[in-house]
């Protein structure tokens, strides 16, 4: 792999490094458990009418978990940091899987400063418990197994990823990675009880994109969340899973170019 | 030397591997029938009432939602035997602090324990192995500094006799702490914790608390001890007293060679019967990256299939000694004088199908005609002495760090 240098972010406690790809109007993307989404596709695809600026959140790609995190509250002020340091303006804030979680949280908190973030996109987003104590609304990837992960997570399982070909140095990234994940979404898993009674506080038009095979979080769940915020609508891309900007890169943009444009 | 008896209170019967994907975790416990499991419990008392008598200390543990270790709570069987045995000094090994939330707990259950048992008690903190993370739903990252935090808690706890003072850690809140009862040993009971590495030894060392090692045989065990006695060193400035190191391995004593080989082929179930997923043993912040890459990598192939050992490997390795009582007293002192020295043998002495006549016959053999050697040698042992024979004994280089040692380090 070719190592690009990446510009960082010094904040307070952390430095985070920025990826800020193509022109236009500025969407903040916020990555899931999975790691940065820079490299893949629909990036590139947006780059031509936006300018995409990706933030990697410690504790991936290598980067150090700053000692006094515990978890995704820790990754929220932090961003409020990072947004107050950037120059946006008229911005998009989209989030996917546990960045979609991100996402939310920033919106409930960053209300009245429409003048910087306008939309926000959630996809495949996880965040919330709508089910009760006995129902396992998230599925629980901590304790799949490889197999069953594969399943949950893709619509066509070839775009999972392959061990097999991985170098001992992507191998050791990736198991960070895993460190990283658990360490914001672990418990309570995947979500903040409270989020739900805040969600309400958002008030930029917002869109949530979904995979129609999500064997992570279903389209019913997305469907909970998107009734929890005001005025959102949702989206399902078919053909796809967990990650529908993966899998159907082409209608991903498609839809989010049509929503960002409005 | 102390030797201290220890199994892990299996429940055996287990159904065809093939048709579980992890005997930890996961496997249902409509395969636990409660009249067997009766019987189980109080043979395993008997056990260690027996060793008691036979004049051996006595280990226990705890795993959660396993049939390898029917015991999620050892403190409860530790109060039994607190009531029922006469003389064995009574370890807990341990309390894993890391998985629970309530320090202050464990501090009281202990000490009620060495109250009853009149100071019997010896009291082991350990961070669990990785399979009991998802039991207890809690993050495994940064578990050793949780250990450390509790410990701290706990220690004070029981040390602080003038009514509530105040805990608010990093992970650990207590703002009215005021035991009752507390320790009958005084200062506070001794304290053991499990080592995985040298660096993991020098916590230990520092705190001058007994270091336990699990199974890690020749090819680990000097970085471990020889990490516990460089801190010792410095933090004490005096030599590490040879009371300070533990060693856990597999021992069967028999009249015959055959009779304790027989005998360890039984023991062996301990490692074969283990087949654990591999999303229960390198769960997200156990392992460092570099050692979950590597399980990984290895997972790729033959994931979860049970381990596959045999006795004259685990025996060349030194997690395992069997034979005879003077071929078993050879093989600890081999052992032993490679290591620099330790002054606790932890034996798991049954294991599996293992009867309860079995298991007494060889710990009958290993008191009567092995422990009082292990005794002359402790009894004898000298640093420097020590170390002139260490430095004669070549590191062993040929061993890989394989699944089968890590898997087992608690």
């Amino acid at each position: 792999m070719t190592s690009v240098e990446k510009p960082v972010v010094s904040l307070r406690g952390a430095d985070i490094p920025l990826v800020r790809s193509g022109s236009g109007r500025q969407v903040l993307v916020l990555h899931g458990g999975d790691g940065p989404v820079s490299h893949l596709p629909f990036a590139t695809a947006l780059s031509g009418d936006f300018e995409l600026l990706h933030p990697t959140h410690p504790g991936f790609d290598g980067s150090p978990i700053p000692e006094h995190f515990d978890g995704l509250q820790d990754l929220v002020f932090l961003y409020l940091d990072l947004i107050d340091s950037l120059d946006l303006r008229d911005a998009v804030l989209m989030g996917f899987a546990m960045g979609g979680w991100l996402a939310a949280e920033i919106a409930s908190i960053m209300t009245g400063r429409t003048a910087l973030f306008s939309k926000l996109v959630l996809v495949d987003s996880v965040g919330i418990k709508p089910g009760g104590p006995m129902d396992r609304d998230i599925a629980d990837v901590f304790a799949m197994s490889e197999k069953e992960l594969l399943k949950a997570t893709w619509h066509d399982q070839s775009y999972g990823p392959d061990l097999t070909v991985m170098t001992d140095e992507q191998l050791q990234l990736l198991a960070a990675d895993k460190v990283a994940h658990g360490l914001y979404t672990w418990e309570p898993y995947m979500h903040n009880p409270k989020l739900r009674h805040r969600l309400h506080r958002i008030d930029i038009p917002t869109l949530l994109i979904w995979g129609e095979n999500d064997g992570i979080v279903t389209p019913q769940y997305g469907e909970a969340l998107r009734d929890l915020i005001p005025g959102a609508s949702m989206s399902v891309i078919s053909d796809a899973g967990h990650n529908p900007h993966v899998e159907q890169p082409g209608e991903f943009a498609r839809i989010f170019g049509h929503f960002a444009a409005g | 030397m102390r030797a201290w008896f220890f199994t892990e209170d299996a429940y055996p019967y287990l159904p065809d591997a093939d048709s579980y994907e992890s005997v930890r975790v996961s496997l249902p416990n409509k395969h636990f029938d409660p009249e067997v499991g009766a019987d189980l419990y109080n043979m395993y008392l008997d056990m260690w009432c027996a060793a008691d008598e036979m004049g051996l200390n006595i280990m226990n543990n705890e795993h959660h939602q396993t049939p390898t270790c029917m015991v999620p709570a050892a403190p409860i069987m530790l109060g039994i035997l607190a009531r029922e045995t006469k003389n064995a000094r009574l370890l807990i090994l341990g309390n894993p602090v890391s998985n629970r939330s309530q320090p202050v707990r464990v501090a009281e259950e202990m000490a009620l324990v060495d109250v009853l048992s009149r100071g019997r008690l010896e009291c082991g903190f350990v961070r669990g192995v990785p399979y009991e993370i998802a039991p207890a739903n809690v993050y495994p990252y940064r578990g050793t500094e949780k250990l450390w935090e509790a410990h701290d808690l706990i220690t004070k706890a029981w040390t602080h006799h003038e009514g509530p003072f105040n805990f608010e850690g990093r992970w650990f809140h207590a703002r009215q702490v005021n035991i009752w009862p507390r320790p009958y040993q005084q200062p506070h009971p001794p304290v053991w914790v499990t080592m995985g590495s040298g660096g993991s030894a020098a916590q230990v060392a520092q705190r001058g608390h007994i270091g336990a090692v699990f199974l890690a045989g020749y090819p680990r065990i000097r970085d471990i001890f020889d990490g516990y006695r460089q801190a010792y060193q410095e933090a004490h400035h005096q030599e590490t007293p040879v009371d300070r190191l533990a060693y856990c391995a597999l021992v069967s004593v028999g009249d015959t060679e055959k009779e304790g080989l027989d005998g360890a082929e039984k023991l062996l179930w301990y490692m074969t019967s283990n087949k654990v997923a591999p999303q229960f043993a390198n769960p997200p912040g156990y392992h460092a990256p570099a050692m979950a890459a590597t399980m990984m990598r290895g997972n790729q192939s033959g994931a979860g299939l049970p381990t596959a050992t045999t006795v004259a490997e685990q025996m060349a390795r030194g997690n395992l000694f069997a034979g005879t009582p003077d071929q078993v007293f050879e093989q600890i002192k081999s052992f032993y004088e490679y290591c620099g020295g330790f002054g606790n043998l932890m034996m798991m002495s049954q294991a599996g199908f293992m009867t309860f006549d079995e298991t007494l016959s060889s710990m009958k053999l290993f008191s009567q005609e092995v422990y009082p050697r292990l005794k002359e040698l402790t009894a004898s042992y000298d640093p420097g002495v020590m170390q002139e024979i260490r430095a004669s004994r070549p590191s062993v280089e040929n061993v890989d760090i394989s699944s089968i040692a890590s898997e087992f380090a608690r």
